[in-house]
């Protein structure tokens, strides 16, 4: 009894721990955002006082919701339209056999292996000729780049691990692919569907350079970028108080979505009854 | 099996035929499925990248970026035989700026993913168990890898900083250290502060995609273990490892793939540091800060062909199955 | 009724024909911040009152590296989206082909502004961009400071050394456990080049890289210099201080934990806000001279200028926008405003500024002793050869390599670079 009490008390401690590091940051720039001036210098753990005047600032200046609402749809999009082409790709990598397939593996891994510094001319190029240069669609085309073959090799590989069994009913009962993704594979793969959107998502959120090169106005700059506009009353003053208040911003509705997203993520195969 | 064996052979053929039938035209929709992907990925990525393979064999400059001349391998090695007989050579491969920046991108791939790989495991196994607010829980660890790059590098920046930051006032604390580190000044420390924050903002996805793995392993594969009364070790090496290898390693490639072309962290944390620097920062000081443009191409370019080197050791290493087993 | 439409429709279309022939929709771009951008908006909408133009802007991140990074993709594919562009005093060369000539259009205003200034914007007789306004940094110290240990301003390195050595000590003593001598920029970054070189050239070292395009770097006096540099480091700065940019340097100094800081104008306003330890304290000084034949004191010049793109779909109006920010009369307004140091030499002793700003013309010593990095000699290696500079201060004051190494080596490095010519 005193070994599982023990135990338990290890584990919950090893949990606290695992919390305090992955958010203390997080809430030390809370802690920031609501100090000003030369607090701001002064080291405290404990909040000091409370005024909102970082974010009423940060959402007043500039186009700082438009820039959230871009952010939104881009990543949006984005993932959306790389999960519909990397599910039915991974269908066909995963269960289909045909020569080749390994290789066409291997270059969808080589294009992520290419640095975005280094397409970033090319892809400047290709953007202003076809004239998507400063819309959403820039971003949402170029992200593709990274997004894509990222969920594509992580759904290829669940897949690969559903058994053959699942598949063989529709063979016979004369499905088509298509169905057999939509009907048979999708609900057994949320949680791999979900994680790998979420880690897409956040993916696309986060993405600085792209999104600075390829957008010129501030109606059309995502949120990333924007905040790296924002400013301090002079040239070489950084405004940590408001950097931090547009980073806690910009960080809520990801934890809302992931606890959204809750459910779908810890769902599993178990509740599919189907096993190995 | 046995009802086949059974039928008259007429009947097996006919299947067979019906088989291969089915064969070709899962083949055919395959292929209308990859077709879509492909060619977004040959206008996004194939497209820019022959662009840079291109222009690192020219003399192009960012002010003339349609002027340049082609001058075949010149920027990864040249040579020029001077008077007095002796060969100077030239160009990417002997340039120690570049062999440095190697080896520093080499070294931080490693640690950073040895060490998310094995704390991102111990957060994941954390998560699959059931307790009360593990839903709180997971959406906390989620935090450091929402935090944008560029933020969570100036974040860190400022915990870091040797005067007013947290981290050194914390230490100080506890006793553990006497004067106050200059974390991101000192070339000894400036690479341990990139990998702490780099291990910080992305373990979470490593926990996440092994979770996601951890997932999909059947529960009843436990329960059997624990009624035979298996010792969780052995259940965590024997059953949990196995089960989850495919989505470990497709993790671990996609981290490598990220660490090896680390850029902003480190542009942020520590710039023009050369115990930090990495590949793609010195690619793009060439790339647009110099005048360098095609060198800045020629360093991407070999970054490409390192990175595809390092990955296929990786590959054939692990022994990642590529052909997906026997289906 | 018809036709009266007809003709009202009509007379709407002519009236707007004739506006569009004249206005422009112009966009200009500029890495400026906070109050900066709300002081660049309210000129925009003067200009636009006065010529009917349109103008947006189009702000970028503050960090120049990435506005450089940025401008210079932009320009080199041919963006015609941005009219007018905010420049570094250090991009003119670097950028030049890219920008229009504008010594026609702002033939008879040029006089005004001070010969140098023009000078550092002029490639190959080519008047690349139009200064806006300058900068020049100084030696902040604190009055009370000074006073309490009946110590003077110090006019050399050695008296500031020996100062703030003796003043961090008791400081120290008396409790004070994070007090320290003196702040400055010692990141491996442009500003770090800017610090080093005014330690150079204030011990008569020279300038890296002198007007005509020789190398100069590698002398008695520049080693002499950075070898006190290094002295300072760990002694009266911080060992923290090789990560410091501007604002960690401010940092410190306006927790009121430094006794002297390095640093531009922008700080002087700061310092003196309601939340400051050092609130009516400091004040400022021309930076200290070196020892040695030539020393004297010296400041990095720093400014911003507008330029405009070659690839613009409305230069004429482009040009009205350039030559209408860097007028005197936005000038005047912006040094009031903005305490930004003007380009316009009479603008020094024009009355409403030294009422409102009493420290620019304060300043005019400190500016008249700028001295340019050596961006107009070096040309597009200019960031290069910076890069190679900053890096060998670097090594040398976190003791990788002594200073003559680290030179001797720069040295070897830029004749490299140089190769036949810049």
């Amino acid at each position: 009894m005193a070994w599982t009490i023990l135990k338990k008390t290890a584990f919950y401690a090893l949990v606290v721990f695992i919390v305090v590091v992955a958010v203390f940051p997080f809430y030390y720039a809370i802690l920031t955002s609501f100090k000003s001036g030369t607090d701001l210098f002064r080291v405290t753990y404990w909040p000091t006082g409370f005024s909102l005047e970082n974010y009423v600032k940060v959402l007043n200046t500039g186009s700082f919701p438009q820039n959230l609402l871009n952010s939104v749809f881009i990543a949006t999009v984005t993932v959306l339209g790389a999960l519909f082409l990397a599910v039915t790709a991974s269908f066909a990598l995963s269960r289909v056999r045909f020569r080749g397939r390994g290789t066409l593996l291997m270059v969808i891994l080589g294009v992520s292996m290419f640095p975005q510094i280094a397409v970033l001319a090319g892809l400047f190029e290709l953007i202003r000729f076809l004239g998507i240069y400063n819309t959403p669609w820039a971003l949402i085309f170029s992200y593709t780049i990274f997004t894509l073959p990222f969920t594509v090799w992580v759904l290829t590989t669940f897949m690969r691990d559903l058994p053959i069994e699942i598949e063989e009913a529709a063979i016979v009962d004369g499905a088509t692919p298509w169905v057999i993704i939509t009907r048979v594979f999708m609900p057994l793969m949320w949680p791999a569907l979900v994680t790998t959107g979420l880690l897409a998502f956040i993916g696309a959120w986060n993405e600085f350079l792209f999104a600075l090169t390829f957008t010129s106005s501030n109606a059309t700059r995502t949120v990333p970028v924007a905040i790296s506009m924002l400013s301090g009353g002079s040239e070489h003053e950084i405004p940590w108080g408001n950097i931090m208040a547009a980073s806690v911003i910009v960080t809520i509705p990801l934890v809302a979505l992931v606890l959204i997203f809750q459910r779908k993520i810890i769902s599993g195969l178990t509740a599919g009854g189907v096993k190995g | 099996m046995t009802t086949e064996a059974l039928a008259p052979p007429k009947a097996v053929a006919a299947r067979r035929h019906a088989a291969s039938e089915l064969t070709r035209s899962r083949v055919r929709s395959a292929m209308i499925f990859l077709l879509p992907m492909l060619i977004a990925l040959a206008i996004v990525a194939g497209w820019p990248l022959l662009r840079t393979i291109y222009f690192s064999l020219t003399d192009t400059s960012l002010t003339n970026l349609y002027g340049g001349k082609f001058v075949g391998f010149k920027n990864y090695l040249g040579w020029t035989t001077l008077k007095s007989g002796r060969t100077i050579f030239s160009g990417l491969l002997v340039d120690p700026v570049w062999w440095n920046a190697v080896g520093n991108t080499v070294r931080f791939a490693v640690v950073s993913v040895a060490l998310e790989t094995v704390i991102g495991m111990i957060v994941a196994l954390v998560l699959n168990a059931e307790f009360k607010g593990r839903g709180i829980v997971r959406a906390a660890i989620l935090v450091p890898w929402a935090i944008p790059t560029i933020v969570s590098a100036k974040m860190w920046a400022w915990m870091l900083n040797d005067q007013f930051g947290i981290i050194n006032d914390m230490l100080m604390r506890l006793g553990l250290i006497s004067t106050k580190i200059a974390w991101t000044a000192s070339a000894d420390t400036a690479m341990t502060a990139v990998l702490i924050v780099d291990i910080w903002k992305t373990t979470p996805f490593m926990a996440l995609l092994i979770l996601a793995g951890l997932q999909m392993v059947p529960k009843d594969v436990y329960e059997a273990a624990r009624i035979d009364g298996v010792h969780p070790i052995k259940v965590f090496f024997r059953v949990t490892l196995p089960l989850v290898r495919p989505a470990l390693m497709v993790a671990v490639i996609f981290r490598l793939l990220d660490a090896m072309r680390i850029f902003d962290l480190v542009y942020v944390l520590t710039p023009n540091s050369s115990a930090t620097e990495t590949m793609s920062v010195v690619s793009r000081e060439n790339l647009f800060d110099f005048d360098k443009f095609a060198y800045g191409s020629a360093q991407s370019t070999l970054l490409f062909l390192i990175i595809a080197v390092m990955t296929g050791i990786y590959i054939w290493l692990g022994n990642v199955r590529f052909d997906g087993g026997d289906r | 009724m018809k036709i009266k439409t007809l003709i009202a429709g009509l007379l709407v279309g002519a009236t707007l024909g004739v506006v569009a022939a004249q206005a422009a929709d112009l966009a200009i771009v500029s890495g400026d911040t906070g109050t900066g951008l709300e002081f660049l908006r309210s000129q925009l909408d003067t200009f636009e009152k006065e010529t009917g133009n349109k103008v947006t802007i189009v702000p970028m991140p503050s960090s120049t590296t990435d506005q450089f990074g940025q401008y210079k993709l932009w320009l080199a594919a041919g963006n015609s989206d941005i009219d007018v562009y905010q420049t570094d005093v250090i991009w003119a060369p670097q950028l030049a082909d890219q920008f229009l000539d504008l010594s026609d259009a702002a033939k008879d205003v040029v006089k005004d502004h001070f010969p140098s200034i023009i000078e550092s914007q002029t490639v190959n007789g080519k008047l690349v961009a139009l200064p806006a306004f300058t900068d020049a940094p100084a030696l902040y110290y604190r009055k009370d400071l000074l006073e309490k240990y009946g110590k003077s301003v110090p006019k050399t390195w050695a008296e500031l050394a020996a100062t703030a050595k003796e003043i961090q000590d008791a400081e120290r003593a008396a409790g004070a456990a994070d007090m320290q001598g003196f702040v400055f920029q010692g990141n491996s970054y442009e500003g770090l080049t800017c610090d080093a070189l005014e330690w150079v050239k204030s011990f008569g070292g020279g300038q890296i890289v002198e007007p005509d395009g020789s190398i100069s770097i590698n002398n008695p006096q520049a080693i002499a210099a950075l070898e006190a540099a290094k002295s300072w480091v760990g002694s009266i700065a911080p060992e923290g201080v090789l990560a410091y940019q501007e604002e960690e340097s401010r940092g410190v100094w306006q927790l009121g934990n430094a006794v002297f800081m390095r640093n531009w104008p922008y700080a002087f306003q700061l310092g003196n806000g309601d939340d400051s330890a050092v609130k009516g304290k400091f004040d400022v000084a021309p930076l200290p001279a070196g020892e040695g034949e030539g020393a004297r004191s010296a400041a990095t010049l720093g400014g911003w200028n507008v330029a405009v793109s070659k690839y613009s779909k409305n230069p004429d109006e482009a040009v009205k926008l350039a030559l209408f920010l860097s007028s005197t009369a936005v000038q005047k307004e912006r040094a009031i405003k903005q305490s930004n140091l003007p380009t316009i030499v009479a603008l020094y002793d024009d009355a409403d500024i030294a009422t409102a700003m009493p420290i620019i013309p304060r300043w005019k010593d400190v500016f008249l002793n700028a001295v340019p990095r050596p961006s107009a000699p070096t040309k597009v290696k200019y960031n290069e050869v910076s890069n190679l500079f900053w890096s060998a201060v670097h090594d040398t004051l976190s003791g990788t390599g002594t200073a003559a190494e680290n030179l001797e080596l720069l040295e070897a490095k830029l004749t490299e670079l140089k190769g036949e010519a810049w």
